[in-house]
């Protein structure tokens, strides 16, 4: 199934615009959003929650993993297919009446759309919670347009209503609770008053109310998907509320913009991922709406369809193999709610539409590591894993994660260049910027501290390796190319263990070290350092070797005559793997 | 058998102690343990750092030091260590286009356990108490850390092999599989982030009540020792090997004032790793036994 070449556009693949670009580091951007000690508890409780609903439904599978490994290897022959399946898809919807438009980029979406919807002679549009669609930040352009979207998710419409951004895939609205909620509706639905509560229940009917008005009278509707079969042209979405369900069967006009990697081959490869999709995201066996359409049917629904094929930056991340499979995401933000530093920092600290971990590899895939911003993104994460053990097509966050490090750090040094800008009709580029230099990368605007002299722990023989580059390194490539020639020998690691009490004095009396200079002082800000040890082990060992007889007499133990019988190492490794 | 000690750079330079306890409940069991001396360090921190090519010559180092030495398996006293070898050593020695190292860090990461694994899986060792005389009268909660629980599939091997100690009263820890903050250069680069993710972790040890919160990584508990330091919350951090090679003639003190160094033969009074400041000046009651320890441990 590991078929390396893809069949790659001649063309240089575009970069993703629109939502994706972070404007603050991430580790800046955290600390503001940590401030606010409410939406921390509101995101901590909720996301608890729908990681132990998860949990109980996925834990009452047997077959959970061979479902995970299915979705997974569906998606690799989807991307090994990409081109094939699209062309199917595209020849099967027109055949059943709908209209197939191919999007390069935001631009070019949000202008399709735009016009679309113009054509229709409407200033209204009523809108099914879309990834897709915020991603190309559509509502802003058709707004400037003369055209208003209004958003029919109940999550969404909080979010609408309260002029803020999503910062959770499933739940845009998970950083408010629901008295804040009922401040936004008494605030910005004229027909609500004092009277309404903040019970869920009130909350809902008021929005319901809000709305119906709109589905009724709303003749063009846009969605995003969340599958599109191949085999057949069909498309479906899937959520909880029965908005969606209004929006794709009331109004005349219906535009649904689809990530290019939203296919599937045939409509039987939908069982794998409607198993998948409503466990990992809602924590429920199935979700409430499940609607699938297939182009026009005559005299039923929607009678003017059209699917926008929507690439921006998808095909530069499948030309990347060690990354290609953030391209597998079905969006169900598992990842987000088992994630400690989305659970710490919340999502609007990813500053982009995609918040935690698959946003830290998809949001600097699709734009390319342009920006010391958004290279921030890779490292906001201590690789503990937990996302990968959740998600259900099996993505390897952490390797993704390794992986845009490493490409992070040859960017800044030269090695390998920035993401091609792509200048659009717009003028919106994916902004080209020269590797950043000392002041931009991303542990300089880390912890918002300034960095010590590059020149200052340098030994001469580390500055000249440094000499080939192109630009002065920072502190942390100092750290790391003086640590790699030190670990590299043991030699060398005993003689620089020679300067532990040198670390024991900075202790002195009360034994830990509470302040260090520069980037180590991340860590003492808010953690001592206890102080080292007189010698290393292998420094002690090397006088203290053969001296077995005496540390068994000491610990007063005496060797097992017979010891528990070892088993055949390489077997029990062989049956780990 | 001759078992091999990669002691992880950080147990070498910070935690001698930790190796220490490894040699001892090797050989109490009539193993002979060997320390390559060539070995450096597993190669995480450039790696997790995404500082690949620098990360290579490390790479190449350990494999040399481990291919080089005669024994039957190797051991370390670290999940994530030993996670690195087979997870991202031959990756590192492909990206730098160098099959056969690859091949060959796969050779000596197929023989390299977690010390939980070689005890439990290996050398048939259940019941702490019994098979190693261990004796550790506190009570103790236990953080699994990330890469040995996701990465080796480690289970409940170290809580369970801690469990069987003598005297040691266990309590579970709340939400213990969440990551407590550290990962590697994170815990500087978003110090924030890290530092509420260790309040988390600390406010869950706390709540269980335990003098002592143990696992099987030192980077993670010097992390979560640091900010216990700071906040003055009384609980002492200690590796699992040091609570398994506690013995009642020899045993591990946690009060008093942090002291790392392996006890020479000046029989100074000393403890393991990071406790609260906070609990330095009720420790004196404590002096004689831990007399008795350093000077059974001396030559
Ligand atoms: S990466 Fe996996 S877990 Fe995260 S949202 Fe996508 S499919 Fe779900």
């Amino acid at each position: 199934m590991s078929r390396t070449a893809l069949g790659m556009p001649a063309v240089r693949p575009v970069r993703g615009q629109g939502n994706l670009h972070a404007e603050t580091a991430f580790p800046a951007a955290a600390r503001a959003e940590m401030g606010n000690t409410q939406m921390r508890a509101n995101i901590r409780h909720a996301t608890h929650t729908i990681r132990g609903k998860r949990a109980n439904v996925v834990n009452e599978l047997p077959d959970w993993q061979a479902l995970r490994s299915a979705g997974s290897a569906l998606k690799e022959s989807v991307m090994a297919n990409l081109p094939e399946l699209l062309e199917q898809f595209e020849a099967n919807v027109t055949a059943r009446g709908g209209t197939v438009h191919w999007a390069r980029d935001a631009a070019e979406a949000n202008r399709i759309i735009t016009n679309l919807v113009q054509a229709t002679g409407s200033t209204e549009a009523i809108k099914i919670k879309s990834m897709a669609t915020a991603e190309i930040d559509l509502e802003r352009h058709l707004a400037e347009h003369g055209i208003t979207a209004t958003e029919t998710d109940l999550a969404e419409l909080i979010v609408q209503l309260g002029h803020d951004r999503s910062s959770h895939i499933l739940v845009p609205a998970i950083h408010k609770n629901r008295h804040e909620i009922r401040e936004i509706f008494l605030r910005e639905m004229t027909e609500t008053d004092e009277s309404l509560t903040s019970e869920p229940r009130d909350l809902a009917e008021a929005a319901r109310a809000h709305l119906r008005e709109k589905f009724l009278s709303t003749k063009v509707a846009i969605s995003g998907a969340n599958f599109g079969v191949a085999e057949t042209g069909t498309l479906t979405v899937v959520e909880s509320e029965g908005n969606g369900r209004m929006c794709l069967t009331l109004p005349e006009t219906l535009i649904t913009v689809m990530g290019i990697e939203k296919l599937v081959p045939t409509f039987a490869d939908l069982e794998v991922y409607l198993q998948l999709l409503p466990r990992s995201s809602t924590g429920e066996r199935m979700n409430p709406y499940t609607s699938m359409w297939t182009g026009v049917t005559p005299g039923d629904g929607p009678q003017d369809v059209h699917v926008v094929l929507l690439d921006n930056g998808r095909s530069a991340v499948l030309s990347d193999p060690a990354g290609r499979s953030a391209l597998h995401c079905i969006r169900c933000s598992a990842c987000l709610n088992v994630c400690p530093v989305y659970e710490q920092a919340g999502g609007h600290a990813y500053g982009s539409t995609y918040p935690g971990p698959i946003g830290a590899i998809l949001s600097p895939q699709l734009t390319g590591i342009t920006s010391a911003e958004n290279a921030s993104l890779p490292y906001a994460s201590t690789l503990c894993g937990a996302c990968y053990d959740v998600c259900p097509v099996k993505i390897n966050i952490p390797e993704i994660l390794v992986h845009l490090r490493d490409e992070d750090v040859r960017t800044k040094h030269g090695q390998r260049p920035a993401a091609d800008a792509v200048p659009t009709e717009d003028g919106a580029t994916a902004a080209l910027q020269t590797p950043a230099g000392p002041q931009g990368t991303a542990e300089n605007i880390g912890g918002g501290r300034s960095t010590g002299s590059a020149s200052g722990p340098a030994p001469g023989r580390v500055r000249r390796l440094f000499q080939r580059l192109p630009h002065p390194p920072s502190e942390m490539d100092l750290m790391m190319k003086g640590a790699s020639m030190v670990m590299s020998s043991g030699r060398r690691m005993a003689l620089a263990e020679r300067a532990l009490p040198l670390g024991r004095a900075v202790a002195g009396h009360d034994r830990r070290i509470s302040w260090l200079p520069g980037m180590a002082g991340g860590w003492t800000d808010v953690r001592d350092i206890p102080a080292p040890p007189r010698e290393s082990f292998r420094n002690w060992w090397a006088q203290h070797a053969d001296e077995t007889q005496d540390r068994v007499r000491a610990d007063g133990t005496v060797p097992d005559a017979d010891p528990a019988q070892p088993t055949d190492p390489h077997q029990v490794k062989e049956g780990d793997r | 058998m001759r078992i091999a000690l990669f002691a992880t750079c950080i147990v070498d330079a910070m935690y001698p102690r930790v190796a220490l306890a490894t040699v001892r409940v090797l050989e109490r069991l009539g193993h002979e343990v060997v320390f390559p001396p060539g070995q450096g360090c597993c190669s995480q921190m450039h790696v997790n750092s995404g500082y690949l090519q620098d990360a290579l010559p490390v790479v190449r180092n350990h494999v040399k030091a481990f291919s080089a030495a005669d024994y039957d398996v190797a051991v370390a006293p670290s999940g994530s260590c030993v996670a690195s070898l087979g997870h991202q050593q031959p990756m590192v020695a492909r990206a730098g286009g160098d099959e056969d190292l690859a091949r060959r860090a796969e050779a000596v990461a197929g023989t390299t356990y977690e010390l939980s694994q070689l005890l439990v899986d290996v050398l048939g060792v259940t019941n702490a108490a019994e098979q190693l005389g261990s004796w550790f009268p506190h009570t103790v909660t236990y953080h699994p850390s990330c890469h040995g629980m996701r990465l080796l599939r480690l289970g409940d091997r170290q809580k369970d092999l801690v469990r069987s100690v003598a005297g040691v009263e266990f309590t579970e820890l709340p939400d213990a599989e969440e990551c407590c903050g550290f990962g590697g250069t994170f815990s500087f680069k978003n110090p924030d982030v890290s530092a509420a993710m260790a309040e988390e972790k600390i406010g869950n040890i706390t709540a269980t009540g335990a003098q002592v919160c143990t696992g099987g990584d030192a980077s993670c508990l010097m992390h979560l020792g640091g900010a216990i330091s700071r906040t003055g919350a009384g609980v002492a951090t200690v590796h699992f090997a040091e609570i398994l090679a506690s013995t009642r003639q020899n045993p591990l003190e946690v009060t008093g004032p942090v002291e790392l160094s392996i006890p020479g033969p000046t029989g100074r009074r000393h403890r393991t790793q990071a406790a609260a400041g906070s609990a330095a000046g009720s420790a004196s009651s404590d002096a004689p036994a831990a007399v008795a320890a350093d000077s059974g441990e001396s030559r």
